[in-house]
């Protein structure tokens, strides 16, 4: 179909994403099943974390094995790195290992709640950026922080709906949807997904697109939920383009009452 | 010679390059960033790079993540 409303891409820095749907490859029992996952979320992005090898083990296999770098756009996070430095050291790292000029970047303030540190996230993503890095920056969701963001030149924004791993769901709709009418680069809300509603409901807010590992790494069907995240996906993509009604408060009869009895 | 590789203290009895270093260990070129003494290298230095006594080598490549699930730096320096 031509005008298919769920095949408009997403277009990032010039790249177009068939999916509007992204998914980490984190916390799988094995890589057989991060494939198969992947395969049923219908994502053509996922993120990866770079690390040390193992060189004690000559055995251990290699993520990128089964995740087809041809197929899939891989976008390397910082995620760990609590400083300026660490952010940058890992970007540049990915950028080594020689996938792409992408990075997903995240500088995390905090243990517990793993919230951005957004001094730290303008800093590193400045630099970076000078450096030709194309940062998609996992932040806040503020607003402000946001659109500074976009300012310095990232070519979307990624707020988070609730903690990473929480699973809470969005906890501030009001401030994702005035990123969305801030901000005049995508939003890809990021981490706070517990199931598929969730990522629903974050489409039928405009959002450009969802990223989430936990929510499906973590279910007890983890294809099965990465399943359901990509129907829940377009379902709210079409929902948002499609329009909804208004809330009111009183009934409005959906039958005419023109000839009846 | 003494180098340090991922942390782990190494003897190499041959002069090493970089490329030599990853043939040892049987790693593929293609998939991995390479770090000397915090400087990360071009893959087209691996078969030029010789390595020195006392260097840190740090190898890395693609894991699965999304999300981190434990602290990754160790003795947390607080950004500033």
């Amino acid at each position: 179909m031509s005008n298919d409303p769920l095949h408009d891409p997403l277009i990032i820095a010039g790249r177009e994403f068939r999916s509007r749907l992204w998914v980490g490859t984190g916390k799988y029992k094995n890589f057989e099943e991060t494939r198969q996952a992947i395969e049923a979320s219908g994502a053509d992005v996922v993120t990866v974390a770079i690390r040390r090898v193992n060189i004690t083990d000559k055995n251990s296999e290699n993520l990128l094995d089964y995740i087809d770098p041809k197929k899939y756009t891989i976008l390397p996070n910082t995620a760990g790195c609590y400083t300026v430095e660490d952010a940058v050291r890992y970007s540049r790292l990915a950028r080594a290992a020689g996938v792409s000029d992408l990075v997903k970047l995240e500088v995390i303030g905090d243990e517990r709640t793993l919230f951005p540190d957004t001094a730290g996230l303008i800093e590193a993503a400045k630099i970076l950026i000078a450096e030709g890095f194309i940062v998609l920056p996992y932040t806040n969701d503020d607003p402000i922080v946001a659109q500074k963001l976009m300012d310095i030149g990232c070519p979307a924004v990624m707020p988070l709906a609730a903690p990473i791993g929480s699973g809470l769901g969005i906890r501030n709709p009001y401030n994702l949807k005035i990123i969305m009418e801030t901000v005049n680069v995508p939003v890809i809300v990021d981490a706070g997904v517990g199931t598929a509603s969730d990522a629903a409901l974050a489409m039928e807010y405009g959002a450009d697109a969802v990223l989430m590992n936990t929510a499906i790494a973590g279910a007890k069907d983890p294809i099965m939920m990465a399943s359901a995240m990509r129907y829940a996906v377009d379902a709210g993509r079409l929902a948002f383009k499609a329009g909804r009604i208004p809330r009111k408060l009183y009934a409005t009869a959906s039958s005419p009452i023109e000839g009846m009895l | 010679m003494k180098i340090i590789v991922n942390g782990e203290e190494q003897e190499h009895n041959i002069p090493l390059t970089v490329a030599n270093l990853l043939q040892v260990l049987d790693l593929r070129t293609e998939k991995v960033a390479v770090e000397v003494n915090l400087k990360i290298l071009d893959r087209s230095d691996f078969p030029t790079l010789n390595l020195q006594e006392g260097d840190k080598v740090e190898i890395l490549s693609f894991i699965g993540g999304g999300s981190p699930q434990r602290r990754h730096v160790r003795g947390r320096k607080r950004y500033e």
